[in-house]
């Protein structure tokens, strides 16, 4: 168990600045979500962490200590690769011992280590194969137990779950919040999937161009967006954003609702809505369409549980409302969020 | 092309088809586009490799000479008569050497050279490029070149090691004219020459590692040589091992070196089978031998066309 931090971390490429000056704290034992479109600089931040890739200006500190400078043999840390990166010639079993046998262990004592963490992961009867030999959920069994083997004091992940298929991937993440959890390891793991981050995360941090846009909870990063590139790239669908003067208001889709579902006595903000469209969604369904007077003609979208049951054709006008404490609001020049009592 | 195209053609129409009005052109029909796309390497390979194969063993079997039109079976007696020859099992033994530490040079050195051209640093393509130059050069210009580095008076080695003063005064090492010297003076033409192509291959070999893997060997705590034996060289094994059969057929039967040299000289301390087989054969008029000498090539060459077919079907499988 160590802690992670930076201090003003800067990677430079030469298109510009891949991670901006960022000032991280990972807390011991906590499970942190890197996430952001691709291109943002996660996967740059985590090689950085990792030792994988020098840093321009800044530093990177595990446990206190400044280990900007080290090899990453020398950080005590452990990777799980998007492509799992297994050493396609060496078995299963030779793959989980590889990390060990760096370490100068005895032969027995990989041997013990090995076989704990095959059976932690469920994966003994695989020992004697090959990675081309197993299943792309084996496969990410085998580079996490190759991983977990070593006791790093932090893990760090690169989009592991990616390369899973959707119902997989599903169990994959509930695993692994299982194992961080009973392990006590400290975690970075990066992902493009705001789903994924918002299900595994301790905390996520939201990433874009280089630099930290927020950094808390998930219920935080969902419900109190910092800005507005947080605001439309969590969540799905995004957060509708209308126009207002000097500000923008932001309206969840899923309390977008029509008037009649609301208790009579909450303070509502009317929003006469045109549906365009109606997905059905199952669970869900998804109302497309465009506000009418008085707000701006801004195209919308509104997310409908099943449990309501109104009937909503598409081409007609239907009152819906927001609740007024609901409504978020953000500077229109900068995009930062403004305070509710700044706003009227 | 046009003639084996029609020829096909009219073979085809009225068999394989119903009606005879809907005639196929040959190269859209598989079967025959495929057939009229080998022939050329078929007609190569029979005119060029298995007809003087053949004609190798038929006068191994014989008494022809250059001189003569006429030529007798006379049974194994060539080959008798080379198995009681000195100088021939002189030369197996040369070409043995010859090949294995030529090759075993090559690979290591190429290694090394691939390791560093892998990295990346200001001007590489021009280093590439340099480094490919002996392979595209003809090899007898090359080792022409070569003689010249090696004359016995006007060496450029000698005269720099002199004038650096590597050499002392009584220190004049004549390359081709002293057995060991003029052996490691062929085994370093033919490393200058063979280098550049194993090179080529090995480092396409490095290449086609994924970066992923050398980080998870990094991050897993590999340090160079871990990573070198237990990541990377194993990862590359098949591809330098096709680096190495080409550089042991292109050795092993290799004639030009040799040749141009030192034609197998001193006392025949660089005589190898492919120079001996020509200067017993063409050279000697003694055909019949010069052929028997050469079949004795055979065997590596099968050996070694099997290895490369199990490494091909290898490949295929996975």
């Amino acid at each position: 168990m160590a802690t992670v931090e930076t201090h003003a971390l800067t990677k430079h490429f030469d298109s510009g600045n891949a991670v901006d000056g960022i000032d991280l704290s990972v807390r011991e034992g906590e499970f942190l979500v890197l996430v952001g479109p691709s291109g943002c600089g996660k996967t740059t931040l985590l090689r950085m962490l990792a030792g994988l890739e020098t840093p321009s200006s800044g530093d990177v500190l595990i446990d206190g200590r400044v280990v900007t400078w080290l090899p990453p043999r020398k950080r005590d840390i452990a990777m799980v690769f998007q492509s799992y990166a297994l050493y396609p010639h060496l078995t299963v079993y030779g793959n989980i011992a590889f990390p060990m046998q760096a370490a100068g262990l005895g032969r027995k004592d990989v041997a013990t280590r090995v076989e704990k963490a095959a059976s932690m992961f469920g994966i003994e009867r695989l020992l004697a194969r090959k990675p081309r030999q197993l299943s792309g959920g084996e496969r990410q069994r085998v580079a996490l137990a190759r991983a977990v083997v070593r006791d790093p004091v932090v893990f760090l992940l690169d989009e592991p779950l990616s390369n899973l298929d959707a119902k997989l991937r599903t169990s994959a993440r509930d695993e692994l919040q299982q194992f961080q959890r009973r392990l006590g390891t400290t975690t970075v793991y990066v992902t493009h999937d705001q789903i994924e981050a918002m299900g595994l995360g301790d905390r996520i941090a939201v990433l874009d161009h280089g630099r930290i846009h927020q950094l808390g909870a998930p219920r935080d990063v969902y419900h109190d967006p910092a800005d507005t590139f947080v605001a439309t790239f969590i969540g799905s669908p995004p957060m509708n954003l209308l126009e207002e003067g000097a500000l923008l208001s932001g309206v969840r889709p899923e309390q977008l609702l029509p008037r009649a579902v609301f208790e009579a006595g909450e303070s509502l903000v009317p929003f006469p809505f045109t549906v365009e469209r109606i997905e059905y969604l199952g669970a869900d369904r998804l109302v497309y369409g465009t506000l009418a007077a008085p707000h701006p003609l801004t195209k919308v979208i509104s997310r409908l549980p099943s449990t309501i049951a109104l009937p909503i054709e598409t081409g007609r006008r239907y009152d819906f409302a927001v609740r007024e404490h609901d409504l978020k609001f953000f500077d229109r020049a900068t995009g930062r969020r403004v305070e509710r009592g700044a706003a009227r | 092309m046009n003639a084996p195209g029609e020829l096909a053609a009219s073979g085809l129409g009225a068999p394989a088809r119903a009606s005879p009005r809907r005639r196929i052109h040959p190269f859209d029909d598989e079967s025959w586009l495929g057939r009229i796309l080998l022939a050329p390497a078929v007609i190569y390979i029979v005119a060029l490799v298995g007809f003087p194969f053949f004609l190798a063993i038929f006068y191994s079997l014989s008494d022809a000479t250059v001189g003569s039109t006429t030529l007798h079976f006379v049974g194994l007696r060539n080959y008798e008569r080379i198995l009681q020859d000195p100088t021939f099992w002189r030369s197996l033994r040369n070409a043995v050497v010859f090949t294995v530490v030529s090759q075993v040079l090559v690979v290591v050195l190429g290694k090394i050279l691939a390791m560093a051209l892998y990295a990346d640093f200001r001007g590489k393509w021009i280093v590439r490029f340099l480094i490919l130059l002996p392979w595209v050069a003809p090899i007898s210009l090359g080792s022409i070149g070569w003689l010249w580095i090696f004359d016995p008076v006007y060496s450029v080695i000698n005269w720099s090691g002199r004038a650096l003063h590597l050499f002392g005064p009584g220190f004049w090492p004549i390359w081709l004219g002293q057995p060991d010297l003029a052996m490691a003076s062929i085994v370093m033409v033919d490393v200058w020459r063979l280098l550049p192509l194993a090179t080529v291959i090995i480092l396409a070999g490095m290449s086609s590692i994924p970066q992923d893997i050398h980080d998870a060997a990094a991050v897993d705590g590999a340090g160079f040589w871990r990573h070198l034996f237990r990541i990377n060289l194993p990862l590359i094994m098949p591809i330098m091992l096709v680096a190495l059969l080409f550089g042991i057929v292109f050795t092993f039967t290799d004639l030009i070196v040799v040749y141009v040299l030192t034609r197998g000289g001193p006392f025949d301390s660089t005589q190898v089978i492919a120079s001996y087989a020509y200067f017993t054969g063409v050279q000697g008029g003694d055909l019949a031998a010069g052929a028997a000498i050469s079949l004795f090539l055979f065997p590596v060459l099968v050996a070694v066309a099997i290895v490369f077919l199990t490494i091909a079907k290898r490949t295929e499988v996975t």
